[in-house]
């Protein structure tokens, strides 16, 4: 059994991560995957979370995803997401003005649509606000 | 022969033209190289984006309830050809090249009895597309891209040509953009983007049979639009460098040209001002002869 798997992070900006991995954790919106080599081939939606990314047993890389898709197969694992922080660089405060953010957007919202995706947007920076927290697994 | 004078003033006026276009040929140079970055950056992503489609193209279409995205209206009867330029002008024939190969794509479409709607993005594309088919433009935009291409505006397009879509408007979807290759070369590319072109899969290896979470279609009907967008907002990225690396070659060869001319003109100038000394010493010196 091979013992890493290619993992790749795309964000529309750029390619964050593109190396062997002994496993990466990625948050379906079905429940958190658990990516180990000669994984069954997968296509998941992704929720607001934590893509973690080990190598040797401990988790080298945290990365906060906005949601997006992954795609699994044995040997790889492809993460689109539509916005990527490394952990380090997520703060409280960027949380909380998302929220605000979100917030307006909601109030401002005149069509269906409009607050579908304010409500998006607010579940995200949620997200983002309890990953800040550190209360996300 | 015209005058010193009229020399000096178009030897100066060349000069100021060879200032300008340097200095635009510097700025387009600097912004070449934010747009490339843009431009491949964004490559990675449109092309896994575009291979997971595919993959999952290709294991749901021809079933029954395949997204219309996908599988298309089962019509080619109205066309929609998306026309992406940039606003300005000064770069060479980069959006002549756009437009020439709109223009043949309508034309043809046209002439195989097909109806053609246009929507044009960028200034330059929708003036000349408005002269020969105004009545076929159905949408414009105009304001894209001023300072640099924001996803939003690539967003608001693909929801526009969705909308359309969906409302039953067109059939097929092409999109004309100019790909970035490298600073000096261009090439007009048209591209398809409804219904999703599914590759040809070889079967001869074993297909993969994918789970799927929450099921296929609702990623599909997630992943068609976005995937839409993500295509828009790549096409008006390379076309941001490709117009930027058009008008920093066009700016280069018209300082050249400009240099070369200054040079003729120089000449010609000092040959007339030193045939100007040569008469004038003629003319006194045959004076004191005469005396």
């Amino acid at each position: 059994m091979p013992d890493t798997l290619k993992l790749e992070l795309v964000s529309p900006e750029r390619l964050l991560v593109s190396e062997q991995v002994e496993m990466v954790l990625v948050p379906g919106v079905e429940g958190v995957l658990g990516v180990l080599p000669l994984h069954a081939p997968t296509l998941s939606t992704l929720k607001p979370g934590f893509v973690d990314v080990y190598k040797g047993n401990v988790v080298v890389e945290r990365y906060f995803v906005a949601g997006g898709f992954a795609e699994i197969t044995p040997t790889t694992c492809t993460v689109l997401v539509d916005e990527a922080l490394p952990k380090e660089t997520l703060t409280q405060a960027m949380a909380a003005e998302r929220q605000t953010m979100a917030k307006a957007l909601h109030d401002a919202a005149a069509t269906d649509e409009d607050r579908l995706k304010a409500l998006k947007a607010l579940e995200v920076a949620d997200a983002m606000m309890s990953a800040a927290h550190g209360a996300l697994h | 022969m015209p005058s010193l004078k009229e020399f000096r003033v178009r030897i100066e006026s060349v000069q100021s033209t060879k200032k300008i276009t340097s200095a635009m040929k510097m700025v387009a140079a600097s912004k070449l190289r934010r747009a490339q970055e843009a431009a491949e950056a964004a490559r990675p992503y449109a092309e896994r984006m575009a291979s997971m489609l595919s993959n999952l193209a290709g294991a749901s279409v021809g079933r029954a309830g395949a997204p219309p995205m996908l599988a298309g209206t089962g019509k080619d009867d109205v066309q929609l050809v998306v026309v992406m330029t940039a606003n300005r002008g000064l770069c060479g024939g980069f959006n002549t090249n756009i437009i020439r190969s709109a223009r043949t794509l309508i034309r043809e479409l046209l002439a195989s009895g097909k109806t053609v709607k246009i929507l044009t993005v960028g200034r330059k594309g929708r003036d000349a597309i408005r002269r020969d088919f105004r009545e076929l433009i159905v949408g414009e935009y105009t304001e894209f891209g001023r300072k640099r291409v924001a996803f939003a505006e690539a967003n608001e397009v693909a929801k526009k040509v969705t909308d359309m879509y969906v409302a039953g408007e067109f059939d097929v979807a092409t999109m004309i953009y100019a790909r970035f290759k490298s600073a000096v070369t261009q090439i007009v590319t048209r591209q398809q983007i409804i219904p999703f072109p599914v590759p040809v899969v070889e079967t001869t290896d074993a297909q993969m049979v994918y789970d799927y979470e929450p099921s296929d279609t609702e990623i599909l009907t997630e992943l068609l639009p976005r995937n839409l967008a993500i295509q828009v907002f790549r096409a008006m990225l390379e076309n941001s460098a490709s117009f930027f690396g058009a008008q920093m070659a066009a700016m280069d060869s018209a300082t050249r040209n400009a240099g070369e001319m200054i040079d003729k003109l120089k000449l010609r100038y000092n040959r007339s001002r030193q045939a100007m000394i040569t008469k004038e010493l003629i003319e006194i010196i045959s004076g004191a002869e005469a005396v």
